[in-house]
């Protein structure tokens, strides 16, 4: 056996808990967009190594501290409520996830992405454009101010309107801990008719994509506060060794 | 243990406004010694081209080191302007397009090693979650022969479809690895 064999054999990788149940399933009809775009095969099980232990650290270089408000850098300000989004970024351990790139995207207040291929017949807003980006501080912790999003219709079924809704990218410290989700808000009549909401098959999962309003993060004068945490998947092994000597 | 995890929901139809960056596609630089392009479409379960998505790579460097902490093997630095970690939006025809460095083998915690690959994530409108795959090169074929993912694959008819082939009338260093999401051809995807 050879030195490098040797060290091979000692390494010690952390492994992240798997989400069974949690995310909703690729194949979900009453969402018709999936139906030629979830695969058709059985998801091939991919032991948790190297290149998934491991991922991107985008952080500081990615942003500057304008990007988190969505409503400044235009001409003037966009029209809508303003609204403060913060909370933290968790491992399911519960240890921030300190240092890491969060990138969002909203419609405008009127439900209006300023995108080409969003024909919904309202309003678009020349001050806002909808995307923005921060990275966590030391505790995990995040701050947008953005405005609220409207609701929009769609083509799903008859009368499809989406909830009001942020888009959320993270990133997290590995391959493993990648997510792109939704943040709703609290007590939408929506919610009960929305089927990519309604994809997450376990009530309180899906109850985990509601902010809550929160009246210690409103600012007064100015600005409606909503707390949001996103928790990502966690380790189950919190101590590895070096390998080799 | 999955308690309290955040679950995920579908990119969209308008992730365009807020995930492709200018320098996504660029894991390396293309004028690095060694850079490799590859570049492929993605296909829904009708055969037709997804204008919509979102096809994100990360990897080892040419080393088979990360610029991480968590490699036990020590964190490296990743050398100027190599990144690991790519983006590209799909356009109007399904193409995307990544420039990097071909990765190094990585030792397997039990023992052997793994081929050179990139993991691959990738986000499209009418899809719920991502979807993971890897790309390997075709002109590695010891190293693959000796991979436990391919090794492991449950019908190894479908191995090819996780190979990246050089293009065809391309110069060296230019791969080809096409993404079908269902059907015909479907790409190997993984539960990771």
């Amino acid at each position: 056996m050879t030195a490098h064999d040797q060290d091979v054999s000692q390494l010690v990788l952390p492994r992240y808990v798997s989400a069974a149940g949690v995310h909703p399933p690729l194949d979900t009809p009453s969402y018709h967009s999936s139906r030629l775009r979830a695969p058709g095969q059985p998801l091939v099980p991919l032991p948790q190594r190297l290149t998934e232990i491991t991922g991107p650290l985008l952080g500081p270089e990615r942003v500057t501290s304008a990007d988190a408000d969505l409503t400044a850098g235009a001409a003037g300000e966009p029209l809508g409520e303003r609204i403060i989004v913060s909370g933290r970024v968790l491992d399911s351990d519960g240890r921030p996830v300190p240092d890491t790139l969060i990138e969002i995207w909203q419609a405008n207040a009127s439900g209006r992405y300023a995108h080409p291929v969003d024909d919904h017949p309202a309003p678009l807003d020349p001050n806002f454009t909808g995307a923005g980006r921060c990275v966590t501080d030391s505790l995990g912790q995040y701050r947008f101010v953005t405005i609220k999003p409207g609701a929009y219709p769609w083509r799903n079924h008859h009368n499809a309107w989406r909830p009001a809704h942020i888009h959320f990218s993270l990133f997290g410290r590995a391959f493993t801990q990648r997510l792109v989700t939704q943040m709703y808000f609290p007590a939408d009549p929506l919610f009960s008719l929305d089927p990519i909401f309604n994809s997450i098959p376990d009530p309180q999962a899906r109850a985990r994509l509601i902010a809550a309003f929160d009246i210690g993060l409103t600012e007064p004068d100015w600005a409606l506060g909503y707390r949001w945490d996103i928790v990502l998947r966690g380790r189950t092994a919190t101590v590895f060794e070096t390998a080799g000597r | 243990m999955s308690e309290g995890i955040t679950p995920s929901q579908t990119v969209g139809p308008f992730l365009a406004i807020g995930l492709p960056w200018p320098d996504g596609p660029f894991a390396a630089q293309p004028d690095a010694p060694g850079a490799l392009v590859i570049r492929g479409r993605v296909f829904d379960g009708a055969g037709q081209p997804v204008p919509d998505a979102l096809v994100e790579t990360w990897q080892a460097d040419p080393d088979g080191r990360f610029d991480h902490p968590d490699d036990p093997r020590g964190r490296v630095p990743a050398s100027s302007g190599f990144r690991g970690f790519g983006r590209s939006a799909t356009d109007a025809g399904g193409n995307y397009q990544i420039v990097t460095l071909r990765p190094g083998t990585l030792p397997c915690p039990a023992g052997g090693t793994e081929a050179p690959h990139l993991d691959v994530s990738v986000f499209a409108r009418g899809m719920l979650d991502r979807v993971v795959t890897r790309i390997y090169f075709a002109d590695e074929a010891d190293a693959n022969a000796a991979d436990p993912v391919l090794a492991a694959l449950p019908d190894p008819s479908r191995r090819d479809t996780l190979i990246a082939a050089a293009e065809p009338g391309g110069t060296p260093g230019q791969f080809r690895f096409d993404i079908r999401l269902q059907g015909d051809g479907e790409t190997v995807f993984f539960d990771v």
